[in-house]
Parts: structure tokens; C-alpha cells; sequence
């Protein structure tokens, strides 16, 4: 695919040597910095970070999405933009930092009897109508507990009992999001024909 | 997963599901689809577009590349700005 000229100019300048290269670099540099600064900015209501360490952290999301941009350059096809793609690394970058930030402060605790209180809530049923989902998540929390996987079972309640962010499961588990993300498939699959069995979903179509 | 989601959708699965990997690989081009036609952009992916409602994490990298896009591009290696 034949690339826009700014991302052409990119590429050359990135690949080039001395001066153009170095200047190209810290341009390049300058981009992440303001992404991660925006990006960090925006989810600052979440993450509660402010200051000095929203900032520090900005600066090591811009430094590590500076090496992955420099170490895949030679797979950018021009797909999209060149700073497009750039940018993305810093999203990457800045969600990791948020997860393990979140990791640090906030590790996984046993469940107890107040996290499962609150899984009714995550999937949007209320005290008033309790009667009819007392059956559903009482089978739930069953299949949680006996039809997982060791590992199914620590993703699923991290995720979505626990409210952790998936990025902070992938720190504390030493794992990415597709390994997490693929584990969620199978617990979902399998709580599901758990619910089935018990006719308390319908089957799929 | 921080909101509310009807359980039944949530425990719904697709064997066509794709997995973040994909989605992170594919993320700047379908963000740039996106923000230029959202609908073509679902159209020609839909298995990412069905990721975006399941995958939280994935969902906020999308929206924050979105908003990044909505300012102006960066400038090229060898302007002024």
C-alpha cells in the first residue's frame, strides 16, 4: 500500500542517519508525550492520578511506546496514518502503566460476601426486583465456583466480581490482554452452559 | 467490565469472537475508518465492532485514539511546528 507523503516523510526520516534522524526522534518523541499526556488527562477520573506522577507517568508511557514504534517500524504498512499507528502504541503503552499502577495499589484480595452482594448490580438488577434474579445469580456464583477453571475462575472474579481492570489482571498475572481476554471467552462459554443446563438461559441460537 | 451488562448478552459467545491481539493490530485502522464513517467502519469490521461492546480495555485505547485523531494530526519530521 502506497504511503500518505507526511507518513513517507516519517519513515525516511526515521530511517535515515545523523541529524534527520535524531531530529525526526525527538519529534517523534514529542507526539507520544503529548498523546500520553492527553490520554492519561482523559481517564485521569479513573485513575485518580494527578500532578507529578500523572506526569511521570505520561514520560514512561512516551519512552516505551517510543521503543515499540522504533522496534515495528519495519511492519508499518500504511494502513493508516503513520502518526495514527504511532499513537497507538502510546494508548497501549499508557493503559499498561495504568494497570500496573492500579496493581500497586490496590492487589487482589480474597473475595467476600460483600463483592458477590455487588455482582447483581454489575449486570444491571436491583434490590426491588430481587425475587426474580435470586435463582439466576445463586447459580451463578455456583458455577463460578465449581464449573472453572483454576485459572477461568481467578480471571472472572478479578474482572468482573472484583471490578480489577483487565490490564491490572494482565499484571498480576503475569499475562496479556488477548491470554485474558481469551480465558473471559471460556469462562463465559462455560457459565453459560451451566445456566443453560439449569434452564435458566435460553440456549443461543 | 465496570458497567452494568445484561447477563445473558455478556455470557454470549461468538466462535467468530475475535481476541484482543487482533484488535490491537487492526486498532489505527479501524480508528481512522471510524472517524471518517462509523457505519463503514462497523461494515467492514464487524468482529472488531462486536469486540469494542465486550472488551472494556479495548474500547478505551478505541475512544482515546478517537479523541487523538479529532485534534490535528502531528506534523511531519521536518516542519516547523
Amino acid at each position: 500500500m502506497p504511503l500518505d507523503d507526511t507518513s513517507a516523510q516519517w519513515l525516511a526520516a526515521l530511517q535515515a542517519d545523523g541529524a534527520v534522524r535524531d531530529q525526526a526522534h525527538t519529534r517523534l518523541h514529542g507526539l507520544l508525550l503529548a498523546a500520553a499526556r492527553a490520554e492519561l488527562g482523559r481517564r485521569s477520573g479513573h485513575s485518580r492520578l494527578n500532578g507529578a506522577e500523572l506526569d511521570d507517568l505520561a514520560h514512561q508511557a512516551a519512552a516505551d511506546a517510543m521503543l515499540s514504534v522504533l522496534r515495528q517500524l519495519p511492519t508499518f504498512r500504511g494502513e493508516s496514518r503513520f502518526t495514527t499507528w504511532a499513537y497507538k502504541f502510546a494508548m497501549f503503552e499508557v493503559s499498561g502503566k495504568l494497570g500496573r499502577h492500579f496493581w500497586t495499589r490496590h492487589p487482589t484480595t480474597p473475595l467476600d460476601e460483600a463483592d458477590w452482594e455487588a455482582l447483581p448490580g454489575r449486570f444491571g438488577f436491583s434490590v426491588e426486583n430481587e425475587a426474580q434474579w435470586r435463582e439466576l445469580m445463586a447459580a451463578l456464583r455456583h458455577a463460578i465456583e465449581y464449573d472453572l477453571t483454576e485459572r477461568q475462575r481467578q480471571v472472572f472474579t478479578a474482572v468482573v466480581v472484583n471490578g480489577t481492570p483487565m490490564d491490572a489482571v494482565c499484571v498480576e498475572l503475569d499475562t496479556n490482554r488477548n491470554a485474558v481476554y481469551k480465558t473471559m471467552f471460556d469462562a463465559r462459554r462455560r457459565l453459560r452452559a451451566a445456566l443453560v443446563a439449569k434452564g435458566l438461559l435460553e440456549e443461543s441460537a | 467490565m465496570s458497567h452494568a451488562m445484561d447477563l445473558d448478552t455478556f455470557l454470549r459467545t461468538d466462535p467468530r469472537e475475535v481476541a484482543c491481539g487482533e484488535v490491537m493490530e487492526l486498532l489505527d485502522v479501524y480508528a481512522e475508518l471510524h472517524a471518517a464513517d462509523p457505519a463503514a467502519a462497523s461494515a467492514r469490521y464487524p468482529h472488531i465492532a462486536a469486540h469494542m461492546a465486550l472488551c472494556g480495555p479495548c474500547a478505551v485505547d478505541f475512544q482515546g485514539l478517537l479523541a487523538l485523531l479529532a485534534d490535528e494530526p502531528g506534523p511531519a519530521p521536518g516542519s516547523d511546528r
